[in-house]
């Protein structure tokens, strides 16, 4: 470097200025303060994070958002709501309706887990809370025809309304598990998208299952 | 909107960033040695660059976030990471510490689940084919037959299993008094095929037979093959005769096929013997069970059922909507006025 060949600082001016690259006004401070911002701000941030996910459920497309952001409180409320609502709906003795809540939160949780664990061994990029997100957020369909079965139950109880919650619940059922396979069966290498897929079908088939035999008492 | 600052932005880094393994391992190292350094003494410039790396969460006050997403893709930091400025007054090193430390022992956590990452290398087609071999006994004995070391086919067995007897419990409307279906469909099933390997396993070390523990498992796992498909049609249609058929045939089969490899695997006739007539015995019991335990003899409904050809008793379950019921009684009219 030629030009710097004589470029020299005597001895007794100081080299002084600032090491700090001038910032925005307020970044450093909003970003770790959002401890002291109103909590109706916090929860409309997490209400909009939590209602724009359920619009990504309800039309599939391959979005990263859904993914990116992960969180659960989506599938904990509509875990919490199929379970409520399939309870108090087994034959006849009275001791069954406890186990109903139990049974519905502890096979979404672990079966998520264990489809979760599955598509990491065979090789999955996607992380651990991401795809139990996914998961947890394509029940809402399920939940949506659980609601229909019971509309359907409170006006009629024969064979026509076996039919229409057979048709609806099968139809959310190939819902749900298109759409969590759009978002999973991206991160596996290509050809064992079948093996990921398998679990998948199991999962939403019991829960649909559970919802299709649910008569009330 | 944070352009002049010296903010390194990851956030449009794609998360799918390959394994995440190396990445941890490289962190993991990264803290081992570093505490190797604050032994000697404090480090309190190093900790910051490292910590924008591990802590740029911790700022934030979300250390849970960041130790979840930490067995996951690289970590984007986010926030001021301004070199020079001095770390927010209630955010002290030993925070650093125990995040860093939560991270460590997610890590080995993770670490622990790669063990089996072997066990489930497998393509579709080649679980295709071995759940149409456990079908087919082998006929070349007096050769150790190969078995495969793999957990992904058992392991989607074990859960067709459960889902099938769930299936079955609820239409024969089962009443568990203590405990719940799920519990106990999960609890009959991974008990069986978790319990009945080690078992095997025992024996085979007794009697000296070729045997790992994954291929047992495995060997088992593919067993239940044949109980998915029998207790899949029984469950549906119900009768007896047509259990037993199944039961000889189909159940036969997947044992006669168990039973051909660990002969092939085991030498002298008094091992053989007790090795293949424990699992036979154990194989073909099970099967019994699960139909026999699961249904219910519905005595109140013979009463309706006419024809002197019926079966003495005939299982029909409750609970099912009236259509099905329709369909079940027509066509086992049908069949019973034919045979």
């Amino acid at each position: 470097f030629p030009g710097l060949a004589d470029v020299s600082i005597s001895q007794d001016i100081p080299v002084e200025g600032e090491i700090t690259v001038p910032v925005g006004s307020h970044s450093p401070d909003e970003d770790y303060s959002t401890l002291d911002e109103p909590v109706k701000d916090t929860i409309m941030r997490d209400l909009k994070a939590v209602g724009k996910k359920f619009v990504h459920v309800m039309y599939p497309r391959k979005s990263s958002a859904l993914l990116r952001d992960w969180d659960l409180w989506g599938p904990l409320v509509l875990c919490v709501s199929l379970a409520l609502m399939l309870q108090g709906g087994s034959a006849d003795s009275k001791d069954d309706g406890g186990p109903q809540f139990a049974e519905v939160f502890v096979i979404i949780w672990f079966g998520a887990v264990v489809i979760t664990l599955n598509s990491k061994l065979l090789g999955g990029t996607i992380s651990f809370f991401q795809s139990l997100c996914v998961l947890g957020y394509c029940v809402m369909p399920l939940t949506v025809a659980m609601v229909v079965c019971r509309l359907v139950l409170l006006a009629s109880a024969g064979t026509i309304s076996f039919i229409i919650r057979l048709i609806v619940v099968g139809a959310m059922f190939g819902w749900s598990t298109l759409a969590s396979t759009a978002f999973l069966a991206d991160s596996q290498p290509p050809n064992r998208k079948a093996l990921v897929v398998y679990p998948i079908f199991l999962f939403y088939f019991v829960i649909s299952w559970m919802i299709l035999t649910f008569t009330p008492q | 909107q944070g352009g002049g600052s010296a903010v390194i932005d990851m956030e449009n880094m794609d998360d799918t960033s390959g394994s995440s393994f190396e990445d941890m391992g490289e962190m993991h190292q990264r803290m081992k040695e570093e505490e190797e350094e604050e032994a000697e003494g404090e480090a309190g410039a190093g900790e910051e660059e490292d910590g924008e790396f591990l802590g740029m969460k911790g700022l934030r006050g979300q250390l849970g976030r960041q130790v979840a997403d930490q067995v996951s893709a690289v970590p984007r930091p986010r926030g001021p990471c301004v070199p020079g400025r001095p770390l927010p007054a209630p955010f002290s090193p030993q925070m650093w510490q125990v995040g860093k430390r939560q991270a460590s022992r997610a890590f080995s956590l993770y670490a622990n689940i790669d063990i089996l990452r072997p066990y489930f290398d497998v393509e579709p087609v080649q679980v295709r084919a071995r759940l149409l071999e456990s079908m087919i006994p082998v006929k070349m004995i007096n050769f150790p037959q190969k078995i495969a070391g793999e957990l992904y086919g058992p392991l989607m067995l074990v859960f067709t299993l459960v889902a099938i007897l769930l299936h079955g419990m609820k239409t024969s409307d089962t009443i568990i008094r203590e405990g719940t279906l799920m519990g106990t469909a999960i609890g009959t099933c991974f008990g069986y095929w978790l319990g009945v390997s080690s078992f095997m396993y025992f024996l085979a070390y007794l009697c000296n037979a070729q045997i790992t523990m994954v291929q047992m498992l495995s060997l088992l796992g593919y067993g239940l093959f044949g109980h998915c498909i029998t207790l899949f049609v029984t469950y549906n249609i119900h009768f007896h005769s047509l259990f037993y058929i199944f039961w000889l045939v189909v159940g036969g089969l997947s044992t006669l096929r168990m039973v051909a490899v660990l002969v092939s695997r085991t030498v002298g006739h008094t091992q053989r013997l007790i090795l293949c007539g424990t699992l036979a015995a154990l194989h073909m019991l099970f099967l019994l069970y699960l139909h026999f335990a699961y249904h219910k003899v519905v005595e109140g409904i013979l009463d309706t059922l006419e024809g002197p050809n019926m079966p003495p008793f005939q299982r029909v379950a409750r609970d099912i909507p009236v259509v099905s019921n329709a369909v079940l009684n027509t066509t086992a009219k049908a069949i019973a006025l034919t045979l």
